[in-house]
């Protein structure tokens, strides 16, 4: 390979250098083994260094609105691979860099390496393959070379993933894992097959430049909508989603959450690049997933009673609401609206900015919480504000931005959303898709509904359990990324205008055809408002304080227990759980949850002892795909003659595959 | 600047005097004489010169509850029209904004009283949080058909667009609308059939169970932003259903009080001949009052 002429400061330079040294970042851990720690502290500094150099460079290309090709010549017989970084990648690329950094602070008091000599330097290493891995994935143009990175990325996530695999839950977790992204991969083999009949070359077509009408088009937009919609957590595809990141340790999770689903958004949106005018249903298509992923998302989330879980069941949420805005576009352009367009493209690519500032936020508190009471339950948890008064506010502010509440930055990328479905409603002829603004707000209250019970159940009231007394707060390489992230939600919230920029290079680029058009509709969400609005609540908020301190001081204070309505004697236990926080909601849902409580009968006057239990349970995974597997495994068993548990006869096989192929050529 | 002025002396000081008239109009329906209009008044600047109480479990938390409630109330009746008149601060699509603070004070509301740690309190918020969710479908829809009607992406038009014969001319979806949104107006502010700001069964309430232990200034917030939402929500109310005007801005200021007060008594009358719902039942009026503002709305569009 020989990569023409690629210099450290040049701005492309930067991004593959971070690349390479997030790749290597674990390669001395591995090597040092005798020197515990020493792997782990050199990988934090290179990642750390790769997260700086990496942000600046996709900084500097956004900024500048500018694409660098480059062809690598390799020997492979599937044409030129070329690598390029248009704004599109670039902005993909922040999130990948700035998370892994964070995370990688994370690891090294979440997961130290003096405590976990075993497991450390495996997860370092292919935590930094991971990130290496996504990083070059959003850059490549060569299908071929997109499918090898994208295998590397899943099986680096799979190995992060099962970093506890003693755990009998966690290997299942990883298989299910295993399955559907394999599954998914497969069909990503269909749709660069048939692209390449299209196009006579595995190198990416460019933008706009291929007709939607044509036969093939349709099967590989399902197709790939299918295989990244695996990878994305769209519903019905979100089976291995959350189990998979309950049980990665906290910073993969983040990283999973926050950066890895969206490389599924990228597939989604880079193909779609390639057509001109993609017809309508595709946008339907995909608005109709984006509400089923956002609405029974945050319903799964609502019943959930593990806080991992619950993220993750929250990120289907979010993937729904980026996938709807991505609809929404789609939509604008196949009826040629380009204010739909630019307000769902920018609403899609904001929210996924949004999303991988505060989900990762989250889950780096979840681990925060796990950490230091050693339990995921919430129901264990309680009264955490106390004893971690840092966590808490970094968290509350996740909380907040996750809800869309102004003034973080959750409100300003649904507020493009539903501008988009207003200026439907005004002006359409017939305005179907103003229905999307009424979901959205169902989907908003329902998400205050859960964020409300996560917070209040883990972080206020009493301590539950002797576990949640324990809590404490952790130490500043924990606490240092949370503060970053929680400082990027407020900011992004109060300056919107600030992060539409980022993104205008990247929307151009999506759909070339509204390059000097874009000025006119810039000035219809009038961003600077959002701004003095929040500011606005801030300081009103403030001013307010500052006099009811004034009024506390000027009158007594007393102390005392919480009023229990006349009961003298009230104990932690008596407070509102997350499930009976939940219950009034699940109940209405029943139809879609469905809930199973195994209610003993208690026959007499003085029972027995007998076990009360509720769980939800996931319905589509127990019910449909495992059983299906479990006759197709049945099914082909006689195949299983051919695993024999030898390599060489493994290699054997693929020897004979080879010829096979040679005589079945010629 | 005299509109600007008189509008932020209003929203400063008439939200009390709706309490005032709607309590007044209760105990004329109970054949009592009642406290005097102004008595929320007193109740305020009393609260606020009073000691207070924290529990020993509450965390600041508690206190920013009552203060990023009122802030979040107070901006949102910064982007309500009042009357014939245009708000201080309009953009577009301020009215996403207007319904997502109220969002936002909820929020901290509940916080604060999962707080406390009280099993009441949870259960007042759990009920909040699940009835609010229902009834936030209910305003977009009606937000929609009032910006299709309109043809405008900002409350100040939206709203101040309407006139008599809107009522003649498409009168079936404006009563539809009505319908929705009274029931919204007497959902979100915890009015009877839905909530009873009165009662002391704690068992049964929602708003008021949520701010059980707090006290004194803190307190005197929650009555105050209690008093404002009720008037933003009304003057929003009263620009579709009594939409008067005569283009003269001193007698506008006239009507819209006198109307905002009729509403008053009208909410008055509703607690006094209606009984509390059952629990169970408040959702299915909720989902009722989405589906009649998505009929109005379907009316509009087509």
């Amino acid at each position: 390979m020989d990569v023409s002429a690629v210099g450290m400061t040049d701005p492309a330079g930067l991004i593959f250098t971070a690349a390479a040294l997030a790749g290597l970042s674990g390669l001395p851990g591995l090597l040092l083994r005798h020197t515990v720690g020493l792997g782990q502290k050199i990988a934090t500094l290179a990642l750390t260094l790769s997260g700086l150099l990496g942000l600046s460079g996709a900084l500097t290309l956004i900024i500048h609105e500018r694409t660098e090709t480059f062809t690598i010549n390799w020997t492979l017989p599937f044409g030129p691979c070329e690598m390029a970084i248009d704004p599109l990648s670039a902005l993909f690329l922040l999130p990948i860099f700035l998370i892994s950094a964070c995370g990688a602070v994370f690891a090294v008091g979440y997961w130290p390496a003096t405590h976990n000599r075993a497991t450390e330097p495996k997860l370092t290493f292919f935590f930094g393959l991971l990130s290496a891995s996504m990083a070059l994935l959003v850059t490549t143009r060569n299908g071929v070379l997109f499918l090898m990175v994208w295998e590397v990325m899943a099986l680096s996530a799979y190995f992060t993933l099962i970093a506890e695999h003693e755990n009998r839950e966690v290997r299942k977790a990883g298989i299910v894992y295993l399955v559907a992204t394999h599954t998914g991969t497969l069909a990503l083999f269909v749709m660069f097959a048939l692209l390449r009949g299209t196009t006579h070359s595995f190198q990416f077509p460019a933008s706009n430049s291929l007709p939607a009408a044509a036969f093939p088009a349709a099967v590989i937009f399902v197709t790939a909508l299918f295989g990244f919609g695996v990878k994305a957590g769209l519903m019905p595809f979100h089976i291995w989603l959350p189990a998979a990141h309950a049980n990665a340790p906290s910073h993969i999770s983040a990283v999973m959450s926050g950066v890895m689903l969206k490389m599924g958004i990228y597939g989604i949106i880079r193909i779609i690049s390639f057509y001109h005018t993609p017809p309508l249903w595709w946008g339907i298509l995909l608005l109709a997933a984006g509400s089923v992923s956002a609405l029974l998302g945050i319903i799964f989330a609502i019943t959930q009673r593990d806080i991992k879980r619950l993220l993750a069941c929250s990120s289907i949420e979010n993937i729904g609401i980026i996938t709807i805005g991505v609809g929404v576009a789609v939509i604008g352009q196949a009826t040629h609206n380009p204010t739909l367009l630019v307000l769902g493209m920018a609403g899609a690519l904001l929210h996924m900015l949004n999303h991988s500032l505060f989900k990762p936020l989250l889950f780096l508190g979840a681990g925060t919480l796990i950490h230091a009471t050693g339990t995921r339950q919430i129901d264990r948890m309680g009264g955490l504000a106390r004893p971690m008064p840092v966590t808490s506010l970094f968290f509350l502010t996740g909380i907040v931005a996750i809800c869309g509440l102004p003034p973080l930055n959750g409100f300003v990328s649904e507020f493009l959303l539903y501008l988009g479905f207003f200026s439907e409603a005004r002006t359409a002829a017939v305005p179907y898709l103003a229905m999307g603004a009424p979901l959205l707000a169902l989907i908003g209250g329902l998400a205050v509904i859960c964020f409300v019970k996560l917070y209040g159940v883990a972080f206020l009231g009493l301590p539950r359990t002797a576990e949640a007394e324990k809590g404490h707060e952790p130490g500043w390489q924990m606490l240092a990324p949370m503060g970053v992230l929680a400082l990027l939600c407020v900011s992004a919230g109060l300056l919107p205008q600030v992060m539409v920029n980022l993104l205008r290079p990247a929307l151009f680029t999506w759909a070339p055809e509204l390059a000097g058009k874009y000025d006119v509709i810039a000035a219809v969400p009038p961003l600077r408002w959002l701004t003095i609005a929040g500011g606005g609540v801030l300081l009103l908020a403030g001013a307010l304080s500052v006099v009811l301190r004034k009024r506390l001081r000027s009158a007594p204070v007393a102390g005392g227990g919480t009023w229990g309505c006349g009961y003298l004697r009230p104990a932690s236990s008596m407070q509102y759980t997350a499930s009976s926080f939940g219950d009034t909601a699940v109940n209405l849902f029943g139809g879609v949850i469905r809930p199973r409580c195994a209610n003993p009968v208690l026959p007499g006057y003085f029972p027995r002892p007998e076990v009360f239990a509720s769980n939800v349970s996931e319905t589509l995974l127990e019910q449909m795909i495992l059983p299906l597997f479990r006759v197709t495994g049945e099914v082909f068993s006689f195949l299983r003659r051919l695993q024999l548990g030898k390599v060489h006869i493994y290699m054997l096989y693929i020897f004979v595959t080879l010829v096979l192929l040679l005589i079945w050529a010629y | 600047m005299t509109d600007i002025l008189i509008h932020l002396l209003l929203t400063l000081l008439m939200p009390p005097l709706l309490l005032g008239v709607i309590g007044k109009t209760k105990a004329a329906f109970a054949g009592r004489t009642g406290a005097p209009f102004l008595q929320p008044y007193y109740d305020i600047l009393r609260l606020l010169r009073k000691g207070s109480v924290f529990s020993d479990v509450t965390t600041w938390i508690f206190k920013a509850g009552p203060v990023i409630t009122l802030a979040a109330t107070c901006i949102a009746a910064l982007l309500i029209p009042l009357g014939n008149h245009p708000s201080p601060v309009s953009f577009t699509g301020d009215m996403i904004l207007f319904a997502y603070l109220f969002a936002l004070a909820r929020f901290f509301t509940m916080a604060a009283a999962l707080d406390t740690g009280s099993s009441f309190e949870g259960m007042g918020a759990a009920r909040e949080a699940t009835f609010s969710c229902l009834a936030e479908p209910t305003l977009f829809f009606a937000l929609i058909a009032l910006s299709r009607m309109s043809n405008s992406l900002s409350l100040s038009t939206m709203l101040n667009h309407y006139s008599v014969t809107d009522w003649l001319r498409s009168g079936a979806s404006m009563l539809l609308l009505v319908g929705g949104l009274f029931i919204v107006l007497l959902a979100e502010n915890c009015r009877i059939p839905f909530d009873d700001p009165n009662t002391h069964l704690e068992l049964t309430m929602i708003h008021e169970v949520m701010v059980l232990d707090h006290s004194g200034p803190a307190f005197g917030y929650i009555l105050y932003g209690a008093a404002l939402k009720l008037f933003v929500l009304q003057a929003f109310f009263i620009h579709i259903a009594l939409p008067l005007k005569t283009g003269n801005s001193l007698l506008d200021w006239g009507i819209f009080i006198v109307s905002m007060l009729i509403l008053a008594t009208i909410i008055g009358v509703v607690e006094s001949v209606m009984a509390r719902l059952r629990l169970v039942r408040i959702p299915q009026l909720l989902v009722a009052a989405s589906i009649l503002s998505a009929f109005a709305m379907l009316l509009i569009l087509r």
